[in-house]
């Protein structure tokens, strides 16, 4: 009978599919260095977008909660970004990588500590009253969305916030024939940081354990003494400060913020964790990154179809696999 | 012989059914108590009333003399109690071994676990070696009721509930589930164990309660309702010569 357990394997397909994705879009492409500037510029945007959705993807995967609100974290933490460049004229516009590194660092820690105070608040106002009532959690979620947005406009007004890049980050570097631009490659290399520290901490941690766990069976975690209030706030605030980080982010890649920016991800939010497999974050991660690399291959090649390739792969994966690249195996 | 847990006229609602209709029982220390009972007796209703996982609505429950009742899940956990589901509530996408850490709960690592505990339960249940880096859900019914079992067993606890161990499971697997229990039981562990198979009942239990429609029925010694056909025929409506 033992011998007629699997090995456990680690399921690599997802990750073969975004091999595939972008060697099907070369011959499309056409030019190699077209091809990998796109290539890059996906990447990074797919990093982004996982920055941002990664506690999404928790929170819903660990209490069942729907959040709709998620992205007043996203456009607070852009918001803040900005006022703190501002405050760093002298090291952001100085034309010195550290100086300006500095200014984005201090910048970063800024929207992480602001969204995640409005995180552990937001959990404790709106979301605590209604856990296991979907429907309710829609509606006051999008309703603090809004309050959100509006208290962006009453702090920093309605009309669109520039948040330029620092003199350092500006241009490209170039390979061969492609461009690419400085901080797509900055944008990648955070991505990847993030979604490191997020995996070593589920994989090596007691603390890891016990969200993965609470995401499959949270009354038997709780059945063994575990908290699992506490465990959630605690991953709230943490994926509230990660979508405030993502906020900065997203806002340095359009060099922009507008105070509609969290409703306008909401959707693309929600597309990446039910393709990944909710409360998986290696699903949202590859998830991301498939959606970051399609948007831009399909942008290029027919940019009518970009509008809605998203919506199109998120059925092609639902089709190919129903609950996600990396379903959560009890839910 | 004292008793370490104590219900007193429990009710609970569980939306808007009564289930339990005023349950009496007392678990005495390092005893194993049976629980009997036909379908929806409220055999499951009352492990899940003690844990707090539905809520008494009336009535006292205490443990060690203090009550619990009211008080939330970790909270009555982290008194000792040790809970083993009908359902098993194995991480299925955990390792054997992360599924024994999180019960391990003064363990942050396998590393901590206490090695002599830990060796103790591989003995018992060699399987779970076996398949320690394999994720729960690759294991078979039996061996996932094994690792429900163990997580149970992996620190000394004041009281284990365990339901319906046997249910669905070869009689192999519920040969070695027993010896497994009896080595519980020999070690003075205080269990309250829900059985709808009489066999495993007779060969464990040392008292029992039989609950019907909520309540408890009788409460005696197991040795006496083994013996007696006819008291089995009257609460269960069967009997271990039947079996």
């Amino acid at each position: 009978m033992s011998n007629a357990i699997p090995q456990a394997r680690f399921d690599a397909v997802p990750l073969i599919l975004l091999v595939v994705l972008m060697a099907a879009a070369l011959p499309l492409v056409g030019s190699s260095s077209t091809w990998l500037t796109l290539t890059v510029a996906g990447l990074a945007m797919g990093m982004i977008i996982f920055v941002i959705a990664s506690g999404l993807t928790l929170v819903f995967g660990l209490m069942d909660v729907l959040n709709f609100g998620h992205g007043v974290f996203i456009g607070f933490g852009a918001y803040v970004a900005s006022s703190v460049m501002v405050g760093m004229a002298d090291w952001a516009s100085a034309d010195s990588v550290m100086l300006n590194l500095g200014a984005i660092a201090l910048a970063m820690i800024a929207a992480m500590v602001v969204a995640a105070a409005l995180g552990w608040g937001f959990e404790r106002v709106i979301i605590r009253p209604v856990y296991g009532q979907h429907l309710k959690q829609i509606l006051i979620t999008m309703g603090g969305l809004i309050i959100g947005e509006e208290l962006i406009k009453v702090i920093w007004g309605p009309e669109q916030t520039p948040l330029p890049l620092p003199p350092t980050l500006r241009g490209s570097f170039i390979l061969g024939d492609a461009a690419i631009e400085k901080y797509r490659v900055l944008a990648v290399v955070l991505g990847l940081v993030v979604f490191a520290a997020l995996a070593w901490t589920l994989s090596r941690t007691k603390v890891g354990l016990l969200v993965r766990a609470g995401v499959q069976d949270r009354e038997m975690v709780e059945a063994l003494g575990y908290r699992i209030r506490r465990l959630f706030v605690g991953v709230f605030v943490t994926g509230s400060a990660l979508a405030g980080l993502g906020g900065v982010l997203w806002g340095m890649y359009q060099q922009m913020v507008v105070p509609q920016i969290g409703g306008q991800t909401n959707i693309l939010l929600f597309i990446v964790i039910i393709i990944g497999g909710l409360g998986s974050t290696l699903g949202c991660f590859v998830g991301a990154l498939l959606v970051g690399l399609l948007a831009n291959y399909s942008g290029f090649l027919e940019p009518k179809l970009a509008l809605f390739s998203n919506i199109a792969l998120m059925v092609a994966i639902l089709l190919w696999r129903p609950r996600g690249l990396y379903p959560v195996t009890s839910r | 012989m004292s008793a370490v847990l104590q219900l007193q006229g429990v009710h609970t609602h569980v939306g808007d059914y009564h289930i339990l209709h005023g349950v009496d029982l007392e678990v005495p220390e390092g005893e194993v108590t049976m629980l009997l009972g036909r379908n929806g007796a409220g055999k499951t209703t009352t492990l899940r009333t003690i844990m707090g996982l539905w809520p008494a609505s009336r009535g006292a429950v205490r443990f060690r003399g203090e009550e619990i009742h009211g008080q939330a899940t970790p909270d009555i956990a982290q008194r000792g109690i040790a809970y083993v589901p009908e359902a098993m509530g194995i991480f299925v996408d955990l390792t054997v071994a992360e599924n024994m850490v999180l019960a391990a709960r003064a363990a942050a690592r396998v590393e901590d676990i206490d090695r002599a505990r830990l060796e103790w339960v591989f003995s018992l249940f060699p399987a779970l070696k076996q398949f320690w880096l394999f994720p729960a859900g690759k294991l078979s019914g039996g061996q996932k009721q094994m690792l429900a079992v163990a997580r149970a067993m992996i620190e000394p606890r004041a009281l284990l509930l365990i339901d319906e161990p046997s249910k669905g499971l070869a009689p192999s697997i519920v040969k070695n589930l027993i010896a497994a229990l009896r080595e519980l039981k020999a070690q003075r562990s205080t269990i309250l164990l829900v059985e709808q198979n009489l066999g495993v009942a007779t060969a464990l239990g040392d008292r029992v309660a039989v609950m019907d429609d909520g309540r408890v029925i009788h409460a005696g010694a197991m040795a006496e309702l083994a013996a007696d056909q006819a008291l089995q025929h009257r609460l269960l409506g069967l009997s271990l010569g039947s079996h």
